[in-house]
């Protein structure tokens, strides 16, 4: 045995968590040299082709395929009518009630589609150019059916998005405070304000996003081998290999799912999608391995949506600004079909709503809609931003009415550090954290008082570029999920993850992970954390993932859950490792299990320079030749973690925002985001997660929004116009940190895969708002294009020169925010002492 | 994206592309620079038979100098434009509007007559050619060639001079030396297509407006010159009041588009902004 341990004479060895080391997985992930699901290429594999509906909804009356099927290189054309019964579905996972309305989202449509895009012929070819060159020639008649494309206008129930059912409701979700014994009555808050305090009404509309992942979607199906292998661009191979089985009838032991590496998701790839289950369909059918790779217009089409809500909001306050009550009634749109949690998405704005502000009084109503549009699920942060954007831009309009600095309203309702943990009106328990000592370090960096004093002398001066700031102090939930929550909301599984580490007889340590990155660098987190906890040298850790073969057991990525609940998983088995180990130790060295101590990977005999490597003990493990009697010659280690709790990262993001009141242009200044992620593993990737985070949510403010026509079309069907930003499009973050560590896991961690999205939205919009509120703006729709702040300012001025702000009524169906750029009237109120 | 079958021509001059387009006719498409071409193709919105591609016509490609006129191949890429320094001289506006199209990667692909052909009033190219009062130079079958003014070239969407068998060769642009120049391009992210464009170019003397030319961009289906603006900048003084008043009827007549980034109204207000904004700019102010 002469493996050495070249770190055992290194007194204190500089510790890997908190480095900020470059990922190990980029050269390959940036160099595109790795294996995406559409570099695969089996033997005698075929390629498909989808004929979509180009209507919203309409009723299929024929389908001829002879041409598409006489034409060169054709194997076969198939309908949903031939693979019916064979085919599955895309199931709901998430059921919100148990009288939720649940449309059969059927992968190949046979009867009837429900929206544009939906597949209604799958093309088979000896080439994907041959497959896409027969796929024009199938011939589909249609019968079209009245769309309801409007979320309102379904919810009227006047037209259907499936007649069959006979509504669009979906399911009515809701939360009281006072019901559930959280807090008080949210409508005697509300009486309460009108007659002697302050009551903000307000109604926002969350538009409608798509999530433009760098890789499209791919699936290759290779049915010959004992086991059915599904590759597949996904962020969730183990709960795609279970609805697979569960619903196409194929046992769970014959189906291998691999995720290999995948290029990017933001939520978009945590779903079961028709064409992964229509490629296995026709695989199975032919008997040959398949593969469906989507276009970029498919892509936009087709992939899930995300967001699309209306929030009808109301806040009452105390006139010092004490805040008494928050009721928040959304209207959700599911598109077409309830996707895999579409239901649960707005749904966990229940808990986000109140957010870091003592409302004693709450209530959250979520009705959710069914539209002929593309179905809606989960998109980076997922409810979450949703929730914030509306507590965050309410708070800005209290300060507003109070007259008061949005930060001090702020301050004057949060929860303080000392509080901690705290149970909130909506009943999670929040952890940790310290929102003073993230406003302050922000304030600080971003000049607050500075840039105030700037926009006092352009207001004073009439600047035709007017500031604004605006302020976003958020929370999220992040860490899904504990699995008993789960099962009190009707979740289909659970939230636990799953870890083992393999010690090498060559000393070199294998960590199988359950969660699926796609993207966000975990192999180079998960080493930095064992590398510490074993003593082993970074890069003899590999780490393996997104292979139900290699990850038997696993929930995947989504939710900030990776690092929060994955690698704590892995943490814990690397202690099960060190136990194992240790008793071998004590063995070899001929010492009691009690005298060891274990540091720097060497279990040395306390008081003496005798000590022995973990590699050392890998290899003797291995060869076994000189084991404890009876024991199992083994050290490797399992481990399954469900948490206790979620984790609550928080955060305070400022904005300044310029705006040309000639043209309604905005040009962001300055953006500074102080976030309290817990403890930090690498620094880097942080980074990089905020920066790219932080984009996308200001993208929701200033650029994003899938668009449709009166017929049902998605006009922003490519990036021309659906219009998203490049590095070109934004400036340089300010970005630092305080640190709460969570409580809920051993290494204090909390999620920063979603913060910035979460956070930056409001921001953004705030600071557009605060700069043209003097002008006679209290809201513009998003995304807040040039035309609809220079609108927002022509209606504003319109308004305050006729004097009629104050008459205006509340939630006035005609006015406020719905008329793209329409600046809405006020409908603040306050109430008058008697 | 996977583009209809088509078979591929590369002539080698121009007389074979323009017998090439005489057999074809019809179903053929001419590639240039292919970044508006491409996109067409795989998203099978246009299946042409036959795609005869123009890379390889060195005739094509290049700068050269005529006396007091620029001479610029078709085939000259948006980034070669953009490096030439007798453009940067004597055409400052071109360069200007160049600078602002789309990406690198695409400025590196793109041709200027690509661009000027296909005729996209959404494009850069055409508002600062028919303010430079370039000529275009076609070619035609038998070794014919014609030469058609600017006002002439652009007759609507998607739509020029340049007939079926016929290629544009060159862009002469009369050369504005010591001329001031801005092209300001309103988008909303920074690869997109021009929201609006104008494009302005301005001979000072002694602090006031000798000379100008305006064109516009996506104010119409096809690129406008404002001459009425133009006359009524001569002999202003370079002045935020003066040119404001010059400016204020630029829209007038126009007929922009309305879209998802803004309206046709809207786009009018955007023209007279940026209008005075571009003269300013180009006069120094």
């Amino acid at each position: 045995m002469t493996i050495t341990d070249d770190r055992t004479d290194t007194a204190a060895p500089e510790l890997e968590i908190g480095k900020a080391r470059r990922r190990k997985e980029d050269q390959r992930l940036i160099t595109g040299r790795t294996r995406w699901t559409d570099n695969i290429q089996l033997p005698g594999m075929l390629h498909l082709a989808m004929v979509r509906s180009p209507f919203a909804h309409a009723t299929i009356t024929a389908i001829d395929t002879s041409e598409a099927k006489a034409a060169p290189g054709v194997i076969d054309v198939v309908t949903g009518a031939d693979i019916k019964d064979v085919q599955g579905v895309n199931a709901n996972a998430w059921p919100i009630t148990p009288d939720q309305v649940t449309p059969t989202h059927l992968p190949v449509a046979v009867e009837r589609v429900a929206c544009a895009g939906e597949i209604v012929a799958v093309v088979v070819a000896r080439s994907a150019a041959a497959a896409r060159d027969a796929a024009e020639l199938v011939d589909v008649d249609y019968d079209e059916l009245p769309a309801v494309l409007d979320l309102k206008e379904a919810a009227a129930d006047t037209v259907l998005a499936h007649p069959d059912l006979g509504t669009n409701k979906s399911a009515f979700w809701k939360l009281d405070s006072a019901e559930a014994g959280t807090g008080g009555d949210v409508d005697a808050a509300i009486a309460k304000a009108r007659a002697d305090g302050v009551v903000i009404e307000r109604e926002f509309r969350q538009q409608r996003l798509i999530p433009a992942f760098m890789e499209p979607r791919s699936v290759v199906v290779d049915p010959t081998g004992e086991q059915m292998v599904v590759w597949s661009a996904t962020q969730i191979p183990h709960i795609l290999r279970f609805l697979i089985s569960a619903t196409m009838g194929i046992p769970e032991s014959k189906v291998r799912v691999i995720a290999p590496d995948v290029g990017g998701g933001f939520g978009g790839k945590l779903q079961t999608t028709p064409e992964e289950f229509a490629t296995i369909a026709v695989a199975r059918r032919l008997g040959k391995p398949c593969k469906y790779t989507e276009t970029r217009s498919e892509s936009l089409l087709s992939g899930h949506h995300g967001r699309d809500q209306w929030q009808k909001l109301t806040l009452s306050a105390e006139k010092d600004g004490t805040v008494t009550g928050f009721k928040v009634e959304l209207l959700a749109d599911m598109g077409a079909y309830v996707a895999i949690v579409g239901g649960g998405v707005p749904v966990l704005g229940a808990w986000m709503f109140n957010s870091i502000y003592k409302f004693p009084a709450y209530q959250f109503n979520c009705q959710t809609v069914l539209t002929n549009k593309t179905w809606v699920d989960a998109y980076r942060g997922a409810g979450r931003p949703e929730a914030t954007f509306g507590i965050e831009r309410m708070m800005d309009e209290l300060a507003a009415e109070l007259g008061r600095d949005p930060l001090e309203v702020r301050e004057q309702n949060w929860i303080t550090h000392e509080e901690f943990p705290f149970t909130t009106v909506a009943g999670m328990t929040y952890d940790s954290g310290n929102y003073e000592a993230a406003t302050a370090r922000a304030k600080e960096l971003f000049g607050y008082d500075e840039l105030r004093a700037e926009q006092q002398r352009r207001r004073e001066s009439n600047d035709p570029v007017q500031l604004g700031i605006g302020v976003s102090t958020f929370t999220e939930m992040c860490g899904l999920a504990p699995s008993r929550i789960l099962g009190q909301l009707s979740y289909g599984a659970g939230g636990w993850e799953h870890a083992s580490i393999r010690m090498l007889a060559t000393g070199k340590v294998e960590v199988v992970t359950g969660v699926s990155p796609h993207g966000q660098g975990h192999e180079t987190a998960w080493s930095q954390i064992v590398a510490d906890r074993l003593g082993v040298p970074f890069e003899d850790v590999e780490v393996l993932h997104g292979d139900t073969q290699t990850s038997p057991r696993g929930l995947d990525t989504y939710g900030s859950r990776s690092l929060v609940v994955g690698a704590e998983a892995v943490v814990r088995a690397a202690d099960k490792v060190i136990d194992k180990a240790k008793v071998f130790a004590a063995h070899l060295l001929e010492a009691s299990e009690d005298d060891l101590e274990f540091k720097a990977g060497r279990f040395g005999v306390k008081g003496t320079d005798k000590g022995i490597g973990i590699a050392e003990i890998a290899l003797a493990t291995f060869t076994a030749h000189n084991l404890p009697d009876g024991a199992e010659p083994s050290i490797d280690a399992d481990a399954t973690f469900d948490p206790d709790n979620f984790s609550f990262p928080h955060g305070t993001h400022l904005c300044a925002m310029e705006v040309d009141t000639e043209t309604g242009a905005t040009t962001m200044r300055k953006y500074v985001c102080v976030d309290d992620i817990g403890t930090i593993i690498n620094p880097l990737i942080v980074e990089g997660q905020v920066h790219g985070g932080l984009v996308q949510g200001i993208a929701q403010a200033l650029w994003e929004g899938a668009e449709y026509d009166e017929q049902g079309t998605l006009v922003t069907g490519s990036f021309v116009d659906y219009t998203l930003p490049t590095a070109a499009d934004t400036i340089s973050f300010i970005t630092d940190h305080t640190t709460s560590p969570s409580t809920t896991n051993t290494l204090g961690t909390k999620g920063v895969g979603e913060a910035g999205t979460i956070a930056s939205t409001p921001a953004v919009v705030n600071a557009i708002i605060d700069a043209v509120r003097p002008l006679g703006v209290d809201d513009i729709v998003m995304p807040c294009t040039p035309e609809r702040v220079w609108k927002a300012i022509q209606a504003g001025q319109a308004v305050s020169h006729e004097g009629e702000r104050a008459a205006a009524p509340h939630f006035d169906e005609a006015t406020p925010n719905q008329d793209p750029g329409a600046g809405s009237p006020s409908t603040t109120t306050e109430g008058s002492d008697q | 994206m996977i583009p209809a079958q088509f078979d591929y021509i590369a002539p080698g001059s121009v007389e074979e592309a323009i017998s090439a387009l005489a057999e074809h006719g019809d179903d053929a498409k001419v590639l240039a620079g292919g970044q508006s071409l491409l996109p067409i193709l795989r998203m099978r919105l246009n299946a042409p038979g036959f795609v005869i591609d123009l890379g390889r016509i060195g005739e094509l490609q290049g700068i050269t100098e005529e006396g007091d006129t620029l001479v610029i191949g078709a085939m000259t890429t948006y980034a070669a434009v953009l490096a030439s320094e007798a453009v940067g001289t004597h055409a400052a506006l071109l360069s200007k509007a160049i600078q602002t199209v789309a990406d690198p990667q695409i400025r590196h692909r793109g041709t200027i007559g690509g661009a000027l052909v296909h005729a996209d009033p959404a494009g850069d190219v055409g508002a600062p050619a028919l303010a430079l009062g370039a000529e275009f130079v076609i070619a035609g079958p038998g070794g014919s060639t014609r030469t058609v003014a600017g006002d002439d070239f652009f007759e609507d969407l998607f739509t020029t001079a340049v007939g079926e068998g016929e290629l544009l060769t060159q862009i002469r642009v009369p050369k504005h030396t010591g001329w001031g120049a801005h092209y300001e391009k309103f988008v909303r992210v920074s690869h997109q297509w021009s929201i609006v464009g104008i494009a302005a170019t301005v001979r000072s003397e002694g602090g006031s407006i000798a000379e100008a030319r305006v064109g516009l961009t996506n104010m119409g289906s096809t690129p406008l010159r404002a001459r009425a603006v133009e006359d009524a900048l001569v002999g202003q003084p370079a002045t935020d009041e003066a040119v404001r008043a010059a400016v204020a009827s630029v829209a007038e007549g126009t007929n922009p588009p309305s879209d998802l980034n803004g309206d046709s109204d809207y786009r009018k207000h955007l023209a007279t902004v940026l209008t005075r904004r571009a003269v300013l700019a180009a006069a120094g102010a």
